[in-house]
């Protein structure tokens, strides 16, 4: 036997009895949740960074210049404001580049890593054993990816600005945040779809397919949604990346827009936020026994 | 009594802490399960378990796979609710209290779930932040953690590095890493090589030594015999027989085994001759086996007979033979 | 690369010795490497693709359909009309959508050499299970590349359709599309196959859209090349996809030239240079 003459000795005590850790999981679980999921984060924190600031910047490139160059001589009309205004095509794009970073960056934190915490990796059920609740879990993720959102946006933000794609600055940077909020509003059913999965069929790659990428392409995205026809124009009214980027446009260059449909896109990004969310605590609380 | 300090043959250390288990001014026994059912659907997991479990104990759940020890784990570990009956860890319902039941446990599943993402010492410092403790204190605890589990060279390795017995080890500490009482293990040792095996067992037995609570399930018989103080045998979700190892040996089997091959073609036909030797005779596919409480004088009665069989074996009887008794079936399949 | 070529002499003997087939394999072409089995290979992708998601096999050309119509229609109101390979005046939809099935022919070869390859890889082990019998490196890794043309070449049909379907297929000699982007789905597969042997996670296949998305945004895809600077042109010049991207809009106005034959030569040297480095580090993974 390879027995070791030194004994371990577990001589270190807890600071909290059983009941202080309780209480304090029952207040603040979500908080260390979030603080593991971002520790995890910067194991491929590279990929995080070059993403961040790697994306804004091909994006901006090719489609805020390369494109427009083609755009922008194509069309003697630039771009409406809709007040009496036109911006450039730069401008014009520049929301919705957010939008859709914000999107991109949810969709990927919302399907493998949320289905594998249930099958592969299974990282859900370490956690699930410690004092914190299932739905503790869920907002701890949504914490984490709030700050991996923020992150990834205000650098974004920061390459508009260097490109003089911002717009109005007083107002411009709320864009960040309803950028954020497109990004939940997205990402926070998809995540309870993820944790509802059992086997994987490749149903990731048919959201792909199917619901991002229409979403990108038909949202407003590259043209303002009415030079589509009708028939497919309501692609981009459902479309949580529309909404968010109409937003954006209204703060960037004060896109003229009735103050209702202003509240219907804020109202809708919440509703679907807010769905996904307490979907999403349910079908962990299924899954996770408790 | 415990069987299993007979069996211990390494050099058991002193550890320094003796402890007073149990949640201050909780008297009661650590878990109380009464009438404790789970049903999936039609079928019934676990039907109708009553046990209770004194602080400091060692208990042990013996069953084969499928017989419900697991799902009776994750409700004391307050991850599943039970369908009915009653369940108190510490005095607390998991149904109600499921976060400060948990604050109390320390719980080894039986599928390893590290972190992967994380490096090894990572994953202890990570999960101590699920119970809210403090950095001042995680960190030497690491350490300590580390040493105890003989990975302090593989702090800053990749989980996915570690052999298989490694990081049956890290999850041990893991689980450690929040100082509990009490220690949930869903087979421990399942798949390990058996040096990886005894290193765990020693481990855990340190465990007990320092008044820690263990609540085990094993599929295997000298892993019961070498851990629990006492255990419940378990079959399709209810308790066949419950005692100390060497009490469930001494009512359900004779004192000792002769097992006798003739070859999977003549066991059956050879078992009628053997009629009259020892206390009973048990006749599985592969091996015929013999119960008495003199083996060697059972095995001369067999050559007496003129039956030779292949080979031959005397041992003192196990847990498997209780298993056999009670069920008809063999605990291993 | 370079690696692949200079061992490349050593082989036949040694790994005679190695294979599971001993006998007559060292005495033949390619030694142990090749066991003249890619159909078992293949016959296996094909059923377990079919078996298990023939769903998203089928999709997988949707995606460019999407951007052809969105970016065509929406885009194309915008723009009106660019100017041809051929130097004549042509729709915005007609510029796109051979650069388009390019696109198409990359993503879905490289999602099966890397994603899909690394999955076997290292989690489903499936490769370390075929080389423990008589197939070599070579017929795994032609094998899976079999399948991914197989996939892309059914992907590019279906585009063709489409493009017919809005009018924008003008001559019989445009079909030679579909064979062109498999040419380039095979470049991008065997390439993507070398490469994803040298990872170990997951993380590092993210490195591949870092750098996907600049060559599908910049790859003269959906604007001339001549918006950017000498310099950056010739960068971009360097990289595989402008070159598929050019054969196929060349083929489609049917502007031939010696450029034509240029951008094929560029594939037959990546197919090459693909292939030999996977084949060695199947090899070196497998067969120690």
């Amino acid at each position: 036997m390879t027995e070791q003459r030194t004994h371990a000795v577990l001589g270190l005590r807890s600071p909290l009895t059983p009941e202080q850790t309780a209480s304090r999981a029952r207040r603040f679980g979500a908080v260390y949740y979030a603080e593991h999921w971002l520790r995890r984060m910067r194991g491929y924190g590279v990929t995080v960074l070059v993403t961040a600031v790697g994306t804004p910047l091909v994006y901006l490139f090719g489609m805020g210049i390369g494109l427009a160059s083609l755009v922008d001589t194509g069309t003697n009309a630039a771009f409406e404001t809709g007040n009496g205004n036109s911006v450039s095509y730069l401008m014009f794009v520049a929301p919705a580049l957010l939008a859709t970073a914000a999107i991109m960056v949810s969709s990927e934190e919302n399907t493998y890593t949320v289905m594998s915490g249930f099958k592969w990796r299974r990282t859900y059920y370490g956690p699930n054993a410690s004092p914190l609740s299932s739905g503790q879990l869920v907002d701890g993720h949504v914490l984490g990816l709030g700050v991996r959102l923020l992150i990834t946006c205000g650098a974004y933000f920061a390459f508009l600005l260097l490109f003089g794609a911002a717009g109005n600055p007083a107002t411009a940077w709320l864009m960040i945040f309803t950028a954020i909020l497109g990004g939940l509003a997205f990402g926070l059913p998809l995540m309870a779809y993820s944790a509802s999965i059992t086997e994987d069929r490749g149903q990731f790659a048919m959201v792909q397919r199917f619901i991002v990428m229409p979403l990108f392409l038909f949202s407003g995205t590259f043209f303002p949604l009415d030079t589509l026809p009708m028939i497919i124009r309501w692609i981009g009214w459902i479309s949580p990346l529309w909404h968010a980027t109409e937003l954006g446009r209204l703060f960037s260059y004060g896109l003229a827009e009735p103050a209702a449909l202003t509240v219907v896109h804020v109202a809708y990004l919440l509703v679907l936020a807010a769905g996904g969310w307490l979907l999403a605590r349910r079908t962990f609380t299924r899954r996770l026994g408790k | 009594m415990s069987p299993g300090t007979l069996h211990y043959d390494c050099r058991v250390p002193q550890i320094t802490t003796s402890k007073t288990p149990a949640v201050r001014g909780f008297q009661g026994p650590v878990i109380a399960a009464s009438n404790l059912t789970k049903s999936y659907g039609d079928f019934t997991a676990v039907d109708g378990i009553s046990f209770e479990v004194p602080a400091g104990e060692s208990f042990g759940l013996l069953g084969p796979n499928g017989a419900g020890k697991s799902t009776t784990m994750k409700m004391i570990g307050g991850v599943s609710r039970r369908t009915s009956g009653d369940l108190a860890i510490m005095g607390l319902d998991p149904n109600t209290n499921g976060p400060e039941v948990r604050a109390h446990l320390g719980v080894v599943p039986q599928q390893d779930n590290l972190d992967e993402e994380l490096r090894v010492r990572d994953n202890l410092l990570a999960y101590g932040r699920y119970f809210g403790l403090p950095k001042s204190y995680l960190q030497p605890k690491a350490d300590e953690l580390l040493e105890f589990a003989q990975l302090t060279d593989k702090a800053k390795a990749r989980v996915d590095d570690l052999s298989g017995g490694m990081k049956r080890r890290l999850t041990i500490a893991r689980s450690l890493i929040s100082d509990p009482q009490i220690l949930l293990l869903d087979e421990p040792t399942t798949g390990l090589d058996p040096q990886a095996r005894h290193i765990l067992w020693d481990r855990l037995f340190r465990l007990k030594e320092a008044g820690v609570t263990l609540i085990l399930t094993t599929h295997y018989m000298d892993e019961a015999e070498q851990l629990c103080d006492r255990l419940i045998v378990v079959d399709k979700g209810t308790i066949m027989a419950e005692g100390s190892p060497s009490a469930l040996i001494r009512t359900h089997s004779s004192r000792e085994v002769v097992e006798l091959r003739f070859g999977s073609e003549r066991n059956t036909t050879v078992a009628a001759e053997l009629e009259g030797i020892g206390e009973r005779i048990e006749t599985l596919p592969d091996r015929v086996l013999i119960y008495a409480n003199d083996g060697e004088a059972a095995l001369e009665a067999v050559s007496a007979r003129g039956l030779r069989p292949i080979t031959s074996l005397v041992r003192r009887s196990s847990l498997e033979d209780v298993f056999l008794r009670l069920t008809g079936r063999s605990l291993v399949d | 690369m370079s690696t692949g070529q200079r061992s490349g002499g050593t082989l036949s003997a040694q790994d005679a010795v190695d294979s599971n087939s001993p006998g007559q394999a060292g005495s033949r072409f390619l030694g142990s490497l090749y066991a003249r089995n890619i159909r078992a290979v293949f016959a296996r992708g094909l059923k377990a693709t079919w078996g298990t998601n023939w769903s998203i096999m089928i999709s997988g050309f949707v995606e460019p359909v999407l951007y052809l119509i969105a970016m065509g229609i929406g885009l194309g109101a915008l723009i009106g009309t660019v100017t041809g390979p051929g130097g004549e005046q042509i729709s915005y939809a007609a510029y796109i959508a051979p650069a388009l099935l390019a696109v198409s022919a990359m993503n879905g070869a490289v999602y099966d050499s890397t994603m899909n390859v690394f999955f076997k890889l290292n989690y489903a082990k499936l490769y370390e299970g075929m080389l423990a019998t008589s197939l070599g490196p070579l017929d795994v890794a032609l094998g899976e590349i079999l399948l991914a043309l197989l996939r892309g070449a059914m992907y590019a049909t279906g585009f063709t359709a489409v493009m017919a379907a809005m009018g924008l297929v003008t001559s019989p000699v445009a079909l030679l599309m579909i064979p062109a982007a498999v040419v380039v789905a095979f470049g991008f597969a065997s390439f993507g196959m070398a490469i994803t042997s040298y990872m170990k996670t997951f993380q590092q296949l993210d490195w591949v859209n870092f750098v996907m998305l600049p060559m599908f945004l910049f790859s003269a895809t959906f604007y001339p090349l001549s918006v950017y600077p000498q310099a950056v042109q010739w960068i971009i010049q360097a990289l595989p996809l402008w070159h598929g991207v050019e054969m196929l809009r060349q083929i489609s106005a049917g502007a031939f030239s010696i450029a034509t034959a240029g951008h094929l030569l560029y594939f037959v040297v990546m197919i090459a240079i693909g292939l030999i480095v996977t084949t060695r580090r199947l090899e070196a993974l497998f067969q120690k």
